[in-house]
């Protein structure tokens, strides 16, 4: 190859170079700069409404309190039903599980629960658990539901933790003399839960903004505070919507406060499962 | 056997199949206790496959069928009486890369007591002691068991896992290349810490360095998978200084001349 022929394939793969650079870089800003916008909209549209009556009062006195208990309920009534059978399921998927078709069914199957839509999930959630086992329009009804929706994502990366912990360490662990399940539980979870930490929080979050599921199976306009598993509730999502979609009486203060409420509450929970992480991180290295 | 020693294998006819494919085939020999015994030839012969066999760690990885007999001291490892996870803690096992637990240098000893149910420090702490100091490691950690073992050297961690084996009291210990991802330092004293632990322990021990099989092994078993249509077998299994020097088997002359491999 000619000096100058070279010279010019040597430019021209440093053009591309900086091109791609800019090109990757403006997606990543262009990502960065939606977030940020959407957050500063809904700080700019929903901080006025914040007062301490709007945070700890029913609706008929201008506040949001029922809804912000019922969410919480709602959550956690996922979070224990949805964890528990995840994470276990994501154990099973990647200590036991044979290598084979029947394990790959079980795969494609979790991989197209995760594709379902959510009113899919609202609907089935209205004839399994509203009628078919009779738990009625109920926080009971809409844990499961959400948990129904939440379960794909916890057992994916449960699994996909699980994974990532290096064989050699389940390998010295059975070397000297361990059970399988001594194993998991000694080396293979702990090293693992920073990411199963992650996941559940991740399909927590979700489940706490999703109007969809708890649309028939939990909520209502108007509830007073849930006393038991089996009363209806209000809702942070559902609330937004409604008030959103009133004919005649608009409420945008009470809509982006409600919003507001809903983002600061899951970014709290991702914060400090953040935090949780980098603390467990700083443990675990390889 | 008659020595009265613990750690004594007898090999009969051991073949071992990954699905349907058979690796090693025709096995037989014996492996005496509290000796060290090299298993040696090129990438690929079935070493470390027959490694595995001694202590049914090939059970963990799905499809392996081992046949033939493998007995320890006269016991059919492979029979249904004895549990894989219990002959585990009789047959401890060292591996190529030292893969100490994320968790403390105490722990990482105690864990194999633990597992068999040790739980008092009354015990554990003198158990954590000996064994350190059989891997000779515990001059450089004896003060500091709270330390995470991950902030060792490469040689210690690999000492660590050592002393981790030892900690179960095992018979016999399996080494897969122990010091090839070490320095030369570090494997020195790997090398001299399997020299003063043959006394009390039988070691069997893969490796690819034929001048460490020659320095640290009272007897070497040469291994050749010699085409792929075929299964790997043993070619010859002696006492070191006569397969060094004068081998039975032109193969076997060839491997150690450095002619191939």
């Amino acid at each position: 190859m000619s000096a100058s022929k070279r010279g010019a394939r040597v430019r021209n793969a440093h053009l591309v170079e900086v091109g791609m650079k800019i090109v990757t870089g403006a997606a990543a800003a262009s990502v960065m700069l939606s977030a940020a916008g959407l957050l500063a909209y809904l700080l700019y549209r929903g901080l006025p409404s914040i007062t301490w009556d709007f945070l700890t009062k029913a609706p008929r006195y201008g506040g949001i309190f029922p809804a912000i208990v019922g969410t919480f309920w709602l959550v956690a009534g996922t979070a224990a039903f949805a964890m528990p059978i995840g994470i276990a399921a994501g154990i099973y998927l990647s200590e036991y599980a044979p290598r084979g078709r029947r394990t790959r069914l079980i795969r494609l199957s979790i991989a197209n629960m995760a594709g379902v839509p959510s009113i899919v999930y609202g609907l089935f959630g209205l004839a399994m658990f509203v009628m078919f086992f009779g738990f009625g329009v109920s926080v009971l009804s809409g844990s499961l539901t959400l948990a129904c929706l939440t379960l794909p994502v916890i057992i994916t990366t449960t699994e996909e933790a699980l994974r990532q912990v290096p064989q050699d360490l389940r390998q010295a662990s059975l070397a000297l003399g361990a059970t399988r399940w001594r194993t998991i539980r000694k080396v293979v979870l702990p090293a693992a839960l920073p990411g199963i930490v992650t996941g559940a929080i991740l399909g927590l979050s979700r489940a706490a903004g999703e109007t969809a599921p708890v649309l028939f199976t939990a909520v209502f306009f108007s509830a007073p505070l849930p006393m038991s598993p089996l009363d209806k509730t209000m809702a942070l999502p559902y609330h937004i919507y409604i008030m959103a979609t009133q004919p005649n009486k608009p409420q945008p203060g009470i809509v982006w406060g409600s919003a507001l409420v809903l983002v600061a509450g899951v970014t709290i929970i991702n914060v400090v499962a953040a935090l949780g992480r980098s603390r467990a991180r700083r443990r675990v290295t390889w | 056997m008659s020595t009265g020693k613990l750690g004594a294998f007898e090999l009969q006819e051991v073949s071992v199949a990954y699905g349907k494919e058979t690796a090693i085939a025709g096995v037989s020999m014996s492996i005496e206790a509290h000796s060290v015994t090299a298993l040696i030839g090129p990438s690929g012969c079935g070493k470390s496959t027959l490694l595995r066999c001694l202590n049914r760690m090939n059970d963990e990885l799905g499809d392996v069928r081992v046949g033939g007999r493998i007995l320890l001291d006269g016991e059919d490892i492979y029979s249904r009486d004895v549990d894989p996870v219990e002959l585990r803690s009789r047959v401890g096992q060292v591996f190529q890369r030292p893969n100490p637990f994320p968790m403390s240098i105490y722990d990482n000893v105690a864990y194999g007591p633990r597992t068999l149910g040790t739980r008092s420090r009354a015990e554990l702490d003198p158990l954590v002691e000996e064994s350190l100091r059989r891997a000779a490691l515990w001059d450089e950690v004896g003060k500091n068991l709270k330390k995470h073992a991950f902030e060792l050297s490469g040689g210690q961690q690999q000492r660590l896992c050592i002393a981790r084996a030892l900690a179960t009291a095992p018979e016999v210990l399996l080494m897969d290349e122990p010091a090839s991802a070490l320095d030369p330092i570090s494997s020195q004293m790997i090398e001299d810490t399997i020299a003063v632990l043959s006394s009390s322990v039988t070691i069997v021990i893969v490796t690819h360095n034929m001048q460490q099989a020659a320095r640290i092994s009272d007897r070497t078993a040469f291994m050749l998978r010699e085409s792929m249509d075929r299964p790997a077998g043993l070619v010859e299994v002696g006492d070191t200084r006569t397969m060094f020097t004068k081998p039975v088997d032109p193969r076997t002359e060839a491997y150690i001349t450095g002619r191939f491999g």
